[in-house]
């Protein structure tokens, strides 16, 4: 039990004191998770808002599809992303095993299906009114599209914190395609298992503290611009 | 109030940015990709090695510390450079089919079979063999690795010599799947016996201030041996593989000072390893 408190004084000094090794454990998890949020941003907002938005046939079935998705276990995408990315795979020349861009294609495929499915369902629970409101005051096609993002745009920051909540956390990826490897792709999370396997729980504790820590600057940044 | 709250949020940002960009530079073009054990690792014998190692050669060598079943594997997909593992069988079977070359033994340390004080089963200073068949009878817990790793390997082995089978099913035999340490604390919680590589039970004694809850009981039988070696992956299978580098890792290892450094290298005054390359 004493090991809980001696974690919390750990992750002060650690985060204070500028311990080389967290911190960059602390840049490796922000640049992969920043990384693969873009992607997945760009792609499954687009994609998120088609799907709750326009009625295409099989479209209950694609949903069904990402819903699904919503389960995938984090080390069974990285078992599969390390089979493509493996030299022996068919993708082995692009030279991404162990290395945090492999970690980012992961993650994308982990994040994806959180902003397309939040994001559809944030498209799906707009006021059904704006839409024929909008047409009535004589907007565009392109007027149409903005307006209504713009009126989903907390549903679109909530899909995108929960994707990003997702991304950070997850163990499975990092291990098996980054391999964990000391200055380069050590994640925290990775960190907190290979200190717990060493015994030393004190320091997982507070990796695990600098992890909270980094999630809530993140959530501020994001309230400032929600105040906006 | 307002003004405050702006400019955390914008110190936050500043603070993330900052971050993102601070990449580490990673200047040697030179980098050996090596798949290792946990238990090279978790003692911290590679975080002192490396910089000795970097300096001598000027490769900077880089490693994802596995179980030995993983490390063979990662090997056989072409995805490292060199091994340095521990199960000499498996090593030769996979040496023999092609995978790998220039299998070379570089250092050893025993394993020991640890236990509470109280010791259940009453295996203290017996051999080995006595000393399973006596935890078999009493049906005291035993926490195996259950992961494929050298260890693991090892272990299966004496209990093939203990009365030929694998407690596989019995409840008391517990399989933990996880790293050495894990499964040592596992053992420890449940009261119970593991076979352990010394060097991680000097490590595991040393975070608990030297006085742990589990005691060397069993120590000093022939079988016990740990042999690590380092093996190449093989070039003509892999031809991406940096097989130079990986013969210079190995070279250096087996040579004056890799050996010298090994046998330095002390945790509680006491050697964890020790240097053996021919």
């Amino acid at each position: 039990m004493d090991f809980i408190l001696a974690g919390f004084f750990e992750a002060i000094r650690l985060l204070l004191g500028g311990d080389a090794q967290t911190w960059s454990a602390v840049a490796a998890t922000l640049k992969a998770s920043t990384g693969s949020m873009a992607v997945s941003l760009v792609l499954g907002i687009p994609l998120g808002f088609v799907l709750g938005y326009v009625d295409f046939p099989g479209r209950r079935q694609t949903r069904l599809l990402v819903d699904t998705a919503l389960a995938l276990p984090t080390v069974f995408i990285g078992l599969v992303v390390y089979a493509f990315i493996s030299n022996r795979g068919p993708l082995g020349g692009l030279g991404l095993l162990f290395t945090l861009r492999g970690i980012v294609v992961g993650q994308t495929i982990l994040a994806l299906p959180v902003v397309i499915a939040l994001s559809a369902a944030a498209v799906e629970n707009m006021d059904r009114h704006l839409r024929t409101l909008l047409i009535t005051l004589g907007a565009s096609r392109r007027q149409l599209l903005f307006s209504s993002l713009w009126e989903v745009r907390f549903g679109l920051l909530a899909a995108g914190l929960a994707a990003y909540g997702r991304v950070m956390t997850e163990v499975g990826i990092s291990m098996m395609v980054g391999g964990n490897i000391k200055w380069h792709t050590r994640t925290i999370t990775t960190a907190i298992a290979l200190e717990t396997g060493k015994g030393m729980f004190a320091t997982g504790i507070a990796l695990g503290l600098v992890l909270i820590a980094i999630a809530f600057m993140v959530n501020v940044s994001l309230s400032f611009l929600r105040k906006r | 109030m307002h003004f405050k709250r702006k400019l955390l949020a914008k110190a936050c940002i500043l603070l993330t940015l900052t971050l993102m960009l601070a990449l580490p530079a990673t200047a040697a073009e030179k980098v050996l990709m090596m798949a290792t054990t946990t238990s090279t690792d978790n003692t911290g014998l590679l975080d002192y090695l490396k910089p000795h190692f970097e300096k001598a050669t000027g490769i900077e060598l880089k490693w994802t510390a596995v179980g030995t079943g993983k490390a063979l594997a990662l090997g056989k997909n072409c995805d490292v450079d060199v091994l340095l593992v521990h199960a000499p069988a498996a090593e030769k079977k996979y040496v023999e089919e092609g995978f790998g070359v220039d299998r070379r033994e570089i250092m050893y340390n025993d394993f020991v079979i640890i236990g509470p004080e109280s010791d259940p089963a009453g295996i203290k200073g017996k051999n080995v063999v006595d000393a399973l068949d006596a935890i078999r009878a009493k049906g005291a817990v035993f926490a195996s690795r259950g992961d494929n790793s050298g260890t693991h390997k090892k272990e299966l082995a004496l209990w093939k010599s203990a009365g030929g089978v694998v407690p596989e099913k019995e409840s008391w035999y517990v399989q933990t799947g996880q790293g050495m340490l894990a499964t040592i604390n596992i053992a420890a919680e449940r009261n119970g016996y593991t076979m352990t590589d010394r060097g991680t039970y000097i490590k595991y004694a040393d975070t608990l201030k030297g006085n742990p809850p589990l005691k060397v009981l069993v120590e000093g039988d022939a079988i016990l041996l740990n042999q690590y070696s380092v093996i190449a992956v093989n070039p003509k299978r892999c031809p991406e593989a940096k097989y130079d580098l990986a013969t210079t890792f190995s070279n250096w290892m087996a040579g004056a000072e890799g050996q010298k450094l090994i046998a330095d290298f002390k945790l509680l005054g006491k050697p964890l390893f020790t240097a053996n390359a021919k």
